[in-house]
């Protein structure tokens, strides 16, 4: 068995706790011991969320330390760089290329980091740095709300855990009716980090 | 590993705990990190569960119910607690019938609460026993202990946890539990024990020291205070979260465990301390444990590196073992790395708010709004703030707020600003949910006393910064039944007030209207301001559009604060997947060249009533 500490980011909405529970559960099922904390602040009204997942034979503390998340898992550009403090040295971080501008840049006090800015900070601890088009896809797939699951393909490459386990959490966790198009997402996000 | 195996979070522990412990009633008034305890236990059809008016009436309900012979949980916030301080500390008096047992759900951090205080002194200073868990396993482990302590003891029971806790989902086993079926006792006349006159207070005093004294002795044995032998060169004394932290931070450490942490364990401390050759109590907050151990004499070591403030982690912790000189070198962050400059992304008002309109007015009449690129003026009115969404409304663009302290206090602190003859004239903002929960007895007082300001209810129907949670204005209880609803016109006229409007909270025209009317006025006059949460409400219908050719980016309509609205360039952009569209209309109202139009025709915050 293996040791995963996993951050999870993005923006409240994305769909970031929900996701956290579906790794959570498929890593239960693999017979691993859990523990999942989300940093959520007042993020319902638009912040940051950040959370917290780690997956090994025995868990004592639920957050991670700096410099110790093995994956970093973003589901908005920015907040990746956000979370560089986290990221575990040679470790992997998968990007998801949607700029969501803060209000601070939408009144024009601030401005949006370029691509090049957020990842020349991240390729300072790794150059496993993977910028998937998890929106673009998500929305060709017929719903933008399908990303988390997207994001989830993309992880399920990097984890020792069964494709067929991945299926199973997801499919408990969605109400029936949009389990198909979940699939679809869940199978874009593996291709998409597929060598080519 | 069995198949009872779940992840539940400490709050869902602690619900799925106390259904299986026999509990027939639970009260509770919603905060951060508390909220889904009641939310989880209201799902159960076999036991009643309520949000009550504030957390005082929670916790005299729950007397109520506790001396009429039942199982009863209260569940609260730690500044919760501060306001059912005064029934809490009358039932630490007279004791229990049903066995009683009150969470208190603390929020080092402050992540989202007006402070962090440390609210293990309340079992201290109510002289009750209290268990902290430090995940969601103990947390069900613990609330089931806690009903047979309050009973075997005759006192309610204090159970503390922390956000970590009471938010990170971590495996709970329950076995072959289910709903133990607790026979109902019979309330009984016992005037001694239940009416505190005072001569009746004074009798009952030395059994609470009585009392006190047992539960030390059974906090000895107590399974929830263990040992686990390590290193006898390194001994840690800990409690909640940062036990977790310790057993990674500190692998070889012997470890003294205290889940039952008050009272302290005496021999149990002085045994594992006279063990070990250096002594360290890592707790979360303030020294709680360390001056119980160095009362006892015992030379230990402890928030001189471990910080007194906010939530600990295992860094935090990690960075105090190597102060003490117990670690070699912190080995986490490395300054050789360049660190990201990002913009902040803070919590702000929805796009569609309802509280939006009225706080972008108040902006302009006080002259709070910093538009981009213009200088800010100097601040007009004073405006007393509360506890809820609304207090976004003090963030930029709108800094429509100049204090804000605890739930109710806007009312009573513009009294008191009024009295004080500031220069400036007083508003008042308060929620619906706040202003049931603590605002009328302040409401009272101004009619009674004769103060002039305006007072504002921002009325959305619901409980939202907590995540919605109904109240006793919304004509649905925690349970989902249709019940009364409180008529806050109704009410607030009866409290005396004669200068009463009410506006649609998407109709700038009449909020600035009534706002001007209001301030101008010699007499206390309420404005209820009344739109639902837009939460609820679906985005992308009807968006509002930027006509390019006609806007001249003033950056007025930057200044509402609206997230679908943003600068791109030198234009100004609608996003219309975010925009609220015939919910809202604000931008439209506020452009003053007519540049910004709704995709078909629209109309102002129509589709909300």
């Amino acid at each position: 068995m293996n040791n995963y500490s996993i951050i999870i980011a993005g923006v409240g909405g994305q769909g970031v706790i929900l996701a956290g529970n579906i790794i959570g559960d498929a890593a239960i099922a693999s017979g691993y011991d859990v523990k999942k904390t989300d940093t959520i602040g007042m993020a319902q009204r638009g912040g940051s969320v950040i959370s917290h997942l780690r997956i090994a034979p025995k868990i004592y503390a639920p957050l991670i330390g700096e410099n110790q998340a093995d994956i970093v898992l973003s589901f908005e550009k920015m907040e990746a760089a956000r979370c560089f403090n986290f990221l575990k040295p040679g470790g992997i971080v998968i990007l998801n290329n949607r700029e969501m501008p803060p209000l601070s840049v939408g009144c024009g006090i601030e401005e949006y980091p370029s691509d090049n800015e957020i990842l020349s900070v991240l390729t300072q601890k790794t150059d496993k740095v993977y910028l998937v088009e998890g929106s673009k896809k998500s929305a060709a797939i017929g719903n933008i709300k399908v990303l988390n699951i997207f994001m989830l393909g993309c992880l399920s490459q990097f984890m020792d855990i069964e494709d067929k386990i991945w299926r199973e959490s997801i499919i408990k966790s969605l109400p029936a009716k949009i389990v198909a198009i979940n699939i679809s997402a869940f199978e874009a996000g593996i291709q998409a980090v597929k060598p080519q | 590993m069995s198949t009872n195996n779940k992840l539940l979070s400490g709050n869902e522990a602690i619900a799925l705990g106390a259904y299986h412990a026999g509990i027939k009633v639970a009260a509770a008034y919603p905060g951060t990190p508390s909220t889904e305890i009641l939310e989880n236990l209201a799902e159960y059809k076999d036991i009643y569960a309520e949000w009550s008016t504030n957390e005082k009436v929670a916790m005299e309900v729950g007397v109520g119910a506790s001396y009429g012979g039942v199982r009863t949980l209260v569940s609260m916030k730690h500044v919760g607690l501060n306001v059912a301080a005064d029934p809490f500390m009358a039932v630490a008096i007279t004791g229990i019938n049903g066995g009683l047992v009150i969470i208190s759900a603390d929020d080092p951090g402050a992540m989202s609460s007006q402070n962090g205080q440390d609210n293990r002194h309340f079992a201290k200073l109510a002289k009750i026993p209290m268990l902290e868990p430090s995940d969601s396993q103990e947390a069900y482990d613990m609330v089931m202990a806690a009903f047979d302590i309050s009973e075997q003891f005759d006192t309610p029971v204090l159970l503390r946890t922390t956000t970590r806790v009471s938010h990170s989902k971590t495996i709970v086993e329950t076995g072959n539990n289910s709903r133990k079926q607790v026979e109902g006792k019979v309330f009984k006349y016992n005037f001694r024990k239940y009416v505190m006159l005072p001569a009746n207070a004074r009798a009952r005093r030395p059994l609470v020291e009585e009392r006190v004294n047992k539960l030390a002795g059974f906090s000895e044995t107590s399974a929830f205070n263990f040992v686990t032998k390590g290193s006898p060169e390194l001994g840690i004394i800990t409690s909640g979260m940062a036990y977790q932290y310790v057993k990674e931070v500190f692998p070889e450490a012997s470890i003294l465990k205290l889940g039952f942490s008050y009272p302290m364990p005496q021999e149990l401390i002085k045994e594992f301390s006279s063990r070990v050759k250096k002594l360290v109590v890592i707790e979360e907050l303030d020294p709680f444990i360390e001056e119980y151990v160095k009362s006892l004499g015992i030379e230990v070591t402890g928030k001189e590196f471990v910080p007194i403030i906010g939530e600990l982690t295992p860094d935090v912790i990690e960075k105090a073992g190597c102060a003490m000189g117990i670690l070699s070198e912190y080995p986490g962050t490395d300054a050789a790395y360049k660190k990201p400059a990002l913009p902040g992304r803070f919590p702000l008002l929805c796009s569609g708010c309802p509280h939006s309109g009225l706080y972008f007015t108040l902006s302009n009449i006080g002259q709070r709004s910093t538009i981009p690129g213009r200088k800010q003026r100097e601040p007009k009115l004073i405006i007393t703030g509360d506890i809820g969404c609304y207090t976004l409304g003090a963030l930029s663009p709108l800094n429509a707020m100049d204090t804000c302290g605890c739930m109710g206090a806007s009312i009573g602190n513009a009294i008191g600003m009024q009295k004080a003859g500031v220069g400036e004239k007083v508003v008042a903002i308060i929620g619906d949910s706040t202003f049931l929960h603590s605002g009328i007895t302040g409401l009272i007082d101004a009619v009674y006393n004769k103060a002039k300001f305006t007072l504002v209810i921002l009325d959305n129907r619901t409980t939202a910064m907590t995540g919605h949670q109904e109240h006793p204005g919304t004509g649905k209880t925690a349970q989902g039944e249709d019940t009364y609803a409180i008529n806050l016109e109704e009410m607030v006229k009866a409290c005396g007030v004669t200068d009463l409007q009410v506006v649609n909270a998407w109709d700038l025209k009449a909020i600035k209207k009534a706002l001007k009317e209001s301030l101008e006025s010699d007499e206390l006059s309420v404005i209820i301001s009344r739109g639902p949460c837009a939460v609820s409400v679906r985005r992308g219908i009807n968006p509002s559009k930027v006509d390019i050719n006609k806007c001249t980016t003033c950056g007025l309509c930057l200044s509402i604060g609206c997230s679908a609205i943003a600068k791109d360039g030198d234009k100004v952009v609608i996003d219309g997947s975010l925009c609220a569209g015939d919910n809202c209309r604000l931008c439209e109202q506020v452009c003053p060249v007519n540049a910004i139009y709704p995709d078909k025709p629209g109309l102002i915050g129509a589709n909300n009533e």
